[in-house]
């Protein structure tokens, strides 16, 4: 087990930039999350850590040693695959001591570890099956107990539950985690899937268009994120967007959304916003922060009426849609709240989860 | 458990330090490996196809005695005579006729295939193919004692529904259409089984979609299944022309180019000039007018074949 | 409104319902007929010659019994002939020799080539790639004059090891296109998986690639054991001595002395020479139409 460095990481082909210098330092025994739209460079790194795509230029450790020029097999690594890529001819067993037999092990070692992982992962009744034989969510065990027996110095993963069913990721999901917190081992792991992302990291990267965006734990990625790309790949659904524009009023400041709705910003924002009185700027708010005015009150919420395009019931609680100044927003509502397509709701937004995005950089203020 | 995981050890030597650029050696190795591994097929390629195409080049520049290099003699030889003009009009009248009913019966009877219980397709399928897999040369033996002219089993046939007897191969336009009838038999469950598989790949769902516009049969085959296989049935014509057009099994057992060269090919024609006669140069330069048609063919093939590999995916 | 979505489903899905019946049982009743039509017309010359092996020369020479039939008895007498009295067993050995060795050739040069080309990439290798598919389309016939000539000049005419070095110019090149094409079909991410697990070149073909595409494997070889054992042109042009003759060209050659055609026995010898391959067939006819629809698809 070891740590993993990128130094100024780039990778080019020919003349398209995937992967536009970057920088991740991951510290021994953490569980690093690498998500991202597709394209947005996340796989590309992986597989340069892996050995699998050369590196243009920068410079990739692994356990302090640079690896840039190793083969991926010199460079004690084990990968698990979206599509798993178990040998189809192999059982399951030959499958996870592969690696050790080419590795020229002692065959008690192979056995011993095989078992352990087998157990590990629940699927020592499977050891004599092909791949074959094997449904989703048990190849994707056999995968990472692949990976498991070789006890590399880092785990790879390359969106690996991208092709199990729903039910079943949540639970593979569950699984990679226990996995983890019992081998420990250095892992880097790449999903397009937020939820995924949230729910496994220590830290999560989150990458768009070959750089990294934020780097960051979960919940500091959901509360204070740094881009408005991160304020909006991070939560489900997105967070709302609106063009507004910040008015001084008196101390205090007030964006502005449309004609007849504007809200007062929390005075504990004020002294931060303060120097973009007076521009535009993009209001950003989450669906779970605009909820019904019923219920549990507290200071800082400010109250707006809507005309409801679209009612949405989940059953835990219900997604209305509305529109302000032609953007459409979203809010979680509570189910018992009675409101339907074309009606009235009032809705109370709570400002102190409020963004607020500079439009030309991007940038949260 | 945790522990034991831990205590794995790294057995494997950490390489890192010692040797750096492994990697760009590991890539350059790669491609000098596989070059390594091509080339015997490239010495087969050069040694036994394109040094054997330019010796005959050549080759058919000299005279009989291979003693004397006389330009373009044999070329001018071979065009001055009726029978290789002969040649060249039989060997398209053969291929052009077989490979059309080839496709055709190939196209009626995929269908019929097609159209039987999933269950039963497997076993007229592997009944129909058996022409295709007995070597040629011992099949047309048999159509040859078929077509005999004492004990022909056509011909008792024919007499005893009151017809008279055919001269199958004594007559040059029956000896023709005899040699045309024989590749077709041969060649035939090539294009069935072809046919087969794509009328296969064709998705249910854009017939069930027809139907549900109302589409009937015959609308279905025009509009549905032919702009489907278009592509794999000019792919299996044109190879089957270059295969056909060079052919020369059947009419050198059945024939040997007889009677009155009315059933020579390109082939059998070379083979004549060439080895029977001794004459190899002028035997190369006959098989050398193949040439120019063949390479047409096989550009438009490359073509269809390119084609087809990327709608497949 | 109502009396139209009434009156129309009334009627009409109970007639097309039974006519869909009928015109369905119509079309499979009129499949099987012309399919049984087509099978006559492409099963009667094997069954002839099955019969005509099976009769006694006396009963051939008979031209009033229905040729189509066997009336004076089975007889394996044909067969005896043919396995005593003529050099066929010789036939049948050198072809096997000669198809041993070109399969094996074949496997082996395709098989390096194909793995080469399928997944390593290098300079020249689609050009290559497209060289190999041209070369499978040149027929023997085009070049076996001057074939007759290299052939001539290493002293192999009228030997079957002649045939051993020809032969693959017809087998190679199809056979390395097809295994391109199932080499292509193994996902990525397996060699990748294999790189990672510490795989060199050769382990990761003899490992993971030759068992993963065995079936392409398997379709190969059985093409280039029905070519080499089926050619006819180069025998027919390199080898006149019986002892180094093949089964094709000795078949229909050797066995014919003179003006007498041993027909019963040279049926025999044209049935038990097709055997092979028809067993083959029997046998592994999936992997054999495979083989046969890989290429005009794969590449």
């Amino acid at each position: 087990m070891a740590d993993v460095e990128l130094r100024n990481v780039v990778k080019k082909y020919d003349d398209v930039v995937a992967v536009a210098s970057i920088n991740l330092d991951i510290p021994n025994h953490e569980f690093v999350v690498l998500v991202g739209p597709s394209g947005c460079g996340k796989s590309t790194t992986l597989r340069m850590i892996a050995g699998l795509e050369e590196i243009t230029g920068g410079e990739i450790t692994i356990d302090g040693s640079v690896v840039n020029d190793l083969p991926p097999k010199d460079r004690d690594i084990a990968m698990v695959f979206q599509n798993y890529a178990l040998y189809p001819h192999m059982t399951v067993a030959e499958n996870m001591s592969f690696g050790l037999k080419l590795r020229k092990f002692p065959k008690a070692e192979i056995k011993a570890r095989v078992d352990n992982a087998a157990r590990i992962l629940d699927i020592t009744e499977l050891l004599a099956r092909r791949p074959k034989q094997l449904s989703g969510g048990q190849r994707q065990r056999v995968a990472m107990g692949r990976a498991i027996v070789r006890n590399p110095k880092v785990f790879l993963f390359d969106e690996p539950l991208s092709n199990l069913d729903a039910k079943l990721r949540v639970q593979m999901r569950t699984e990679i985690k226990r996995v983890h917190q019992k081998v420990k081992t250095t892992t880097v792991y790449v999903t397009h899937d937020q939820v995924e992302a949230m729910t496994l990291a220590d830290r999560v990267v989150v990458m768009n268009a070959g750089r990294i965006e934020q780097i960051g734990t979960p919940n500091d990625l959901y509360h204070h994120p740094a881009t408005r790309f991160v304020a909006g790949f991070i939560g489900s659904p997105a967070m709302n967007f609106v063009p507004a524009t910040l008015e001084s009023v008196g101390d205090g400041l007030r964006v502005r959304l449309s004609d007849t709705i504007s809200f007062n910003v929390p005075e504990s924002r004020v002294a931060r916003y303060k120097p973009h009185a007076g521009k535009q700027v993009t209001f950003g708010l989450r669906p779970e922060h605009i909820t019904e005015t019923r219920g549990h009150h507290n200071g800082t919420g400010q109250e707006f009426t809507a005309v409801l395009d679209v009612v949405e019931p989940m059953g835990m609680e219900t997604m209305v849609y509305f529109r302000i100044n032609g953007t459409e927003l979203c809010g979680r509502v509570e189910p018992t709240a009675s409101g339907n397509a074309g009606e009235q709701m009032p809705l109370r937004a709570n400002l102190d989860q409020m963004h607020l995005i500079d439009p030309a950089t991007g940038l949260v203020l | 458990m945790a522990d034991t995981v831990q205590t794995w050890g790294s057995t494997v030597p950490d390489k890192a330090a010692a040797k750096p650029n492994k990697m760009q050696k590991f890539l350059r190795q790669r491609s000098t490996i596989a070059f390594l591994m091509c080339l015997p097929l490239i010495l087969i390629i050069i040694c036994l196809v394109i040094y054997p195409a330019f010796y005959s080049i050549y080759l058919s520049m000299l005279n009989k005695s291979q003693t004397r290099f006389i330009g373009l003699g044999n070329f001018a030889f071979l065009i001055s005579r009726d029978t290789f003009w002969q040649v060249v009009a039989q060997s398209t009248i053969f291929a052009l006729s077989a490979v059309f009913f080839k496709a055709l019966i190939g196209l009626i009877t995929a269908h019929l295939v097609n159209n039987l219980p999933v269950k039963g397709q497997r076993k007229w399928r592997g009944m129909l193919l058996v022409p295709w897999v007995i070597p040629l040369a011992l099949s047309t033996l048999g159509w040859w004692w078929m077509f005999d002219p004492t004990n022909s089993a056509f011909n008792y046939t024919l007499r005893s529904l009151g017809f008279e007897g055919i001269p199958w191969l004594s007559d040059p336009y029956w000896a023709r259409f005899s040699v045309i009838l024989v590749n077709v038999w041969y060649g035939a469950p090539f294009f069935l089984i072809m046919y087969l598989a794509a009328l296969k790949s064709v998705p249910e769902q854009l017939y069930e979609a027809a139907s549900i516009d109302g589409a009937s049969a015959w609308q279905k085959f025009i509009h549905i299944t032919l702009p489907m296989m278009r592509n794999i049935i000019a792919i299996t014509v044109l190879f089957s022309l270059i295969v056909t057009f060079a052919n020369f099994d059947i009419v050198q057992i059945m024939t040997a180019g007889g009677p009155r060269n009315m059933t020579h090919m390109f082939a059998t024609y070379s083979f004549l000039l060439g080895i029977r006669s001794g004459d190899l140069p002028l035997g190369a330069a006959t098989s050398l007018f193949m040439f120019p048609i063949l390479g047409i063919a096989a550009v438009f093939i490359l073509r269809g074949v390119r084609k087809r590999g990327r709608e497949i995916g | 409104m109502s009396t139209i979505t009434a009156s129309v489903p009334a009627t009409k899905p109970m007639r097309t319902g039974a006519s869909l019946r009928r015109s369905r049982r119509w079309a499979l009743f009129a499949s099987y007929f012309f399919l049984i039509l087509f099978a006559i017309f492409f099963l009667a010359p094997p069954y002839y010659m099955v019969v005509t092996a099976l009769k006694t020369d006396g009963e051939m020479a008979k031209l009033a019994t229905n040729p189509w039939f066997i009336y004076d008895g089975v007889t394996l007498d044909q067969f005896r002939i043919l396995l005593y009295n003529t050099d066929f067993l010789i036939f049948f050995k050198n072809t096997i020799i000669v198809t041993v060795c070109v399969v094996a050739i074949t496997m082996v040069v395709s098989v390096l080539a194909a793995f080469a080309l399928g997944r390593m990439r290098f300079w020249g290798s689609s050009i290559l790639a497209t060289g190999i598919f041209l070369t499978y389309l040149v027929p023997d016939t085009l070049l076996f004059i001057p074939m007759f000539q290299i052939v001539k000049s290493i002293g192999l005419l009228n030997s079957y090891w002649g045939m051993v070095l020809v032969y693959p110019t017809l087998t190679v090149p199809f056979c390395t296109w097809i295994m391109i094409g199932y080499f292509q079909s193994i996902p990525k991410e397996l060699d990748e998986a294999a790189l990672i697990d510490g795989a060199g070149h050769m382990q990761m073909l003899f490992k993971i690639f030759i068992p993963v595409a065995l079936p392409g494997i398997i379709a190969a070889m059985i093409f280039a054991f029905t070519v080499s054992w089926a050619a006819f042109v180069y025998p027919m042009a390199f080898l006149y001595s019986s002892d180094q003759q093949v089964l094709t060209v000795g078949t229909v050659t050797s066995l014919i002395r003179g003006d007498v055609y041993k027909w019963g026995m040279l049926m025999a010898g044209a049935l038990l020479a097709a055997a092979p391959p028809l067993v083959i067939y029997a046998f592994l006819m999936d992997y054999y139409i495979a083989g046969l629809t890989a290429g005009a698809t794969k590449g």
